[in-house]
């Protein structure tokens, strides 16, 4: 069942140091309330993937992998290919974190990375079709939590949006229902280029990317996902807190404004 | 397109303390949805090494019958069901004094007998008046209520047959004497004007919700009014 974490001893006494930074308007690494860490994006690390991408936000590392392969199209789209998104808190990324099945967190996380790629239409599934009804391509999308310093909604969405993009398939025919691949390789379609943006709340004031410290102790924090048009795709409020109405307006606002920085930042590691 | 205002909401109608068992329980009807919610606790809590040294650790069930939707349903819990009991929690969660109650849990279950879009919302309203049933102290009720976009218009409270052609859904569970927000999602496409406006209506109609939780709550107590009338005007104020 869902149920509340109990925060470490640890985590209790560095809340003060911490709270009282971001009150004064300050934060642990110097940087401004709306500032992120430094973000290092490398495509392609993992030739065997369609496409990968590895995202390096402060400390924080997420690799997304995308794998392609055919299968059975949904009942209610025979015509689209499907796109699953997975997350792994891989249990070397952090000491709270433990194998076996995904918890509400990793389930939450990759939920909310999925609602951006599906809601912005990002990948055009349309194209994806091998034989309506029958077969078509599935892209999965697998992000990879490998060292947790906070934040990793949004490391990962951009990892995920990295690994899209820098994706190639096959070219292929289709002959009475079975796929034919050529030689040559095509990107993937890719219509829109979806940046989740998390701002976190900590004693009324708002940031953008916290890092760990920060996150424990946030009352809550909302993602807005947002399209390369301005228009807002995805959001979720996670966490014990509360916002109110204006805050919330502001943090959308703020959210579309950085979107369109991070997008152009993922955008220019494309060749 | 079922004949209503852009700001009406769908028929509702609350029931408090209808379960024999559970420590409190409400029944919620909104527009075909049938949902029921039941609360267990402040209860020890099982296994004992979850429990808290600072307050009663809330956990939370939602969950949907096979039966309840147009295809069945398997009844083990999908990832959309562990996500929204997260999510239905940390609207919750904020408005339980829960550290009156350290060591315990209190175990919140919501089952969706019937579901016609917006169950979260519509289980958050009901959960909220079981935990008050169950006589869990609370900072305020929480109502739910989800705005959405259809045919270019910024519209409240879509039904299963307009979420499935509608452009977004922004569900949101509001506290209305505190103006605080505790869930909110959202996909789709919206602009961050209609955004706005979605919001706007959102938390408009979680305030006639909250009206109607009182009033249920009113109905299920009046009877023993005379003695209890002002211990209840306190716990649910």
């Amino acid at each position: 069942m869902s149920a509340t974490h109990q925060l470490s001893p640890v985590a209790k006494l560095e809340q003060k140091a911490v709270h009282d930074l971001i009150v004064k308007g300050k934060r642990l690494d110097e940087r401004g309330p709306l500032d992120y860490r430094s973000i290092t994006i490398m495509m392609g690390t993992v030739e065997k993937a369609n496409g990968s991408a590895y995202v390096y936000l402060g400390k924080t590392k997420v690799l997304a992998g995308v794998k392609i392969q055919t299968g059975t199209p949904f009942e209610d789209t025979p015509n689209e290919g499907i796109l699953t998104v997975n997350a792994e808190f891989v249990p070397m990324a952090s000491p709270t974190f433990e194998a076996g099945p995904p918890d509400e967190d990793s389930i939450e996380l990759a939920r909310v990375v999925d609602r951006g790629i599906r809601e912005s239409k990002a990948i055009d599934l349309k194209k994806l079709c091998v034989q309506p009804g029958k077969k078509v391509f599935v892209v999965f999308v697998d992000l990879y939590i490998l060292d947790h310093d906070g934040n990793l909604i949004d490391a990962a969405g951009m990892a995920a949006l990295g690994a899209l993009i820098s994706a190639k398939m096959r070219e292929f025919d289709v002959k009475d229902g079975e796929v034919t691949y050529k030689d040559k390789t095509m990107p993937l379609p890719i219509l829109d280029y979806p940046v989740p943006i998390t701002s976190v709340k900590i004693d009324g004031s708002i940031v953008l990317d916290p890092c760990l410290e920060e996150e424990q102790v946030t009352s809550c924090r909302l993602t807005v996902t947002t399209g390369k048009d301005d228009r807002i795709c995805a959001m979720q409020k996670g966490g014990l807190g509360v916002f109110t109405p204006d805050e919330i307006k502001k943090i959308v606002s703020t959210a579309i404004s950085k979107s369109r920085d991070l997008r152009q930042r993922v955008l220019s590691k494309v060749n | 397109m079922d004949g209503r205002r852009l700001d009406e909401l769908r028929p509702l109608k609350l029931e408090v303390g209808i379960l024999d068992k559970a420590d409190g329980s409400a029944y919620i009807e909104h527009g075909k949805n049938k949902i029921l919610a039941a609360v267990y606790g402040p209860r020890e809590a099982h296994p004992k090494h979850i429990a808290l040294a600072d307050r009663a650790v809330v956990r939370c069930r939602y969950h949907m019958a096979p039966f309840s939707t147009d295809e069945r349903k398997s009844p083990a819990p999908s990832r959309r069901e562990l996500e929204l009991s997260k999510v239905i929690r940390e609207s919750l969660e904020p408005a339980v004094m829960s550290e009156y109650f350290p060591r315990a849990t209190i175990d919140l279950f919501i089952e969706v007998l019937q579901a016609d879009a917006g169950t979260r919302c519509a289980g958050i309203t009901a959960a909220s008046l079981a935990l008050a049933d169950a006589g869990i102290p609370m900072r305020e009720l929480v109502a739910a209520c989800a705005a959405g976009k259809i045919d270019g218009k910024v519209v409240l409270d879509l039904s299963d047959i307009e979420d499935k052609q509608g452009d977004a859904d922004l569900p949101v569970a509001y506290m209305p004497k505190s103006n605080v927000i505790g869930l909110l999602q959202m996909d789709g496409s919206l602009t961050e004007d209609e955004f706005k406006q979605a919001l706007d209506l959102a938390t408009d109609a979680c305030r006639r919700i909250y009206d109607m939780q009182r009033e249920a709550l009113r109905q299920k107590y009046h009877v023993a009014r005379d003695e209890t009338e002002t211990e209840v005007a306190e716990v649910h104020a």
